[in-house]
């Protein structure tokens, strides 16, 4: 890493943080969301075909608000569409 | 007269608590208001020295609660403001001799006569913070542009929050302009960001700190310092007064990052 590469400590120290907080004001660690990710996907598979490999789930801040956003791609959606 | 109980508090220690009382207190005093300082870190009492006024301490906070004193023999009037006063920790005992009933009834007894109140908290969630919060009308979070002291704040955040003490404001103590210019400290656009609290103000790292603490004397009282000017700023806005935060030469759009920021519920 050079001189003009090298990413400034202010970000690092910006990104680290953001995730630290998250997770203290949640008190949920990483392992657990994972743990609700596979329960998420088995619920939702009940309903309907999603594809497991392309879910995404993670905690957001907006202020002092937090959210869990996920986001789960559908599977049936593109098979309609080529058939 | 009904004074405004305001505690000053970090989580972290060490980020400017004490020095940030003391020198609300004088810009306070120095507008002519009448301003009662309560040290409350029970065996680390440190506000005394900061004021200057620890040659003066006959009884302590822990007097009054066991009855030992009246409240106003407790109260060591300043040097310089005469409508100044400190009431001071007790230094041999712990902080469980103190409890949140008895702050609340101090500070009950003290707001006929005074105008601000104003409660210096220990580090820390424990006891010696609850006690510090139980009367408080509005609490100050102190904290620094580093990742220790704003994860502790934003945990004091928290439970400030879930105790429905109301959100605190939060005061950016020793900013670095040049580090911030730099990219090599966070800005005070960052820490708000972090912790989505409103802002109340912004001092700057400033040598004349360490002198007035040194001499007794907050640096307030010196009409040169950029610290000074922030802390008597401050204090104008707990009077009420619309004060416009110091341009700190930092990175272009933080003034307007900011007024959006605290512009925000």
């Amino acid at each position: 890493m050079n001189f003009f590469t090298r990413k400034k400590s202010a970000s690092s120290a910006k990104e680290r943080l953001q995730l630290v907080l998250v997770h203290d004001r949640t008190d949920l660690t990483p392992a657990q969301l994972e743990a609700l990710k596979d329960d998420l996907i088995k619920a939702i598979s009940n309903y309907i075909e999603i594809d497991p490999e392309a879910v995404q789930i993670g905690l957001e801040r907006d202020g002092r608000e937090q959210r869990l956003v996920a986001d789960i791609p559908l599977r049936s959606v593109s098979r309609h569409r080529a058939g | 007269m009904t004074a405004q109980v305001i505690t000053v508090t970090s989580g972290k220690g060490g980020v400017g608590k004490t020095t940030a009382v003391a020198n609300l207190a004088n810009a306070l005093a120095m507008d002519g208001k009448k301003v009662v300082c309560i040290d409350g870190d029970i065996g680390l009492r440190n506000l005394d020295v900061v004021m200057g006024l620890e040659n003066r301490i006959v009884y302590d906070i822990v007097d009054v609660i066991e009855g030992r004193c009246k409240l106003k023999q407790a109260m060591i009037r300043d040097k310089h403001y005469p409508d100044m006063y400190l009431i001071p920790a007790a230094q041999t005992r712990d902080k469980n001799a103190v409890s949140p009933s008895d702050m609340v009834r101090i500070c009950n007894d003290l707001r006929p006569d005074a105008d601000f109140i104003i409660i210096d908290s220990p580090a820390g969630i424990e006891r010696g913070f609850r006690n510090a919060i139980a009367a408080a009308d509005r609490v100050l979070v102190v904290t620094n542009p580093e990742v220790s002291a704003v994860r502790d704040a934003d945990r004091v955040v928290g439970i400030l929050e879930a105790e429905e003490k109301g959100t605190p404001h939060l005061i950016i103590n020793r900013l670095n302009a040049s580090l911030v210019r730099n990219n090599d400290m966070l800005s005070a656009e960052d820490v708000l960001d972090l912790l989505g609290i409103q802002l109340i103000g912004i001092v700057p790292e400033d040598e004349s700190v360490i002198i007035g603490s040194n001499r007794g004397a907050p640096v307030v009282t010196d009409g040169k310092s950029r610290a000074g000017l922030a802390f008597r700023n401050i204090a104008k806005r707990l009077q009420g007064q619309d004060v416009p935060f110091l341009d700190l030469d930092q990175q272009s759009g933080l003034w307007g990052a900011i007024q959006r920021l605290t512009g925000r519920k």
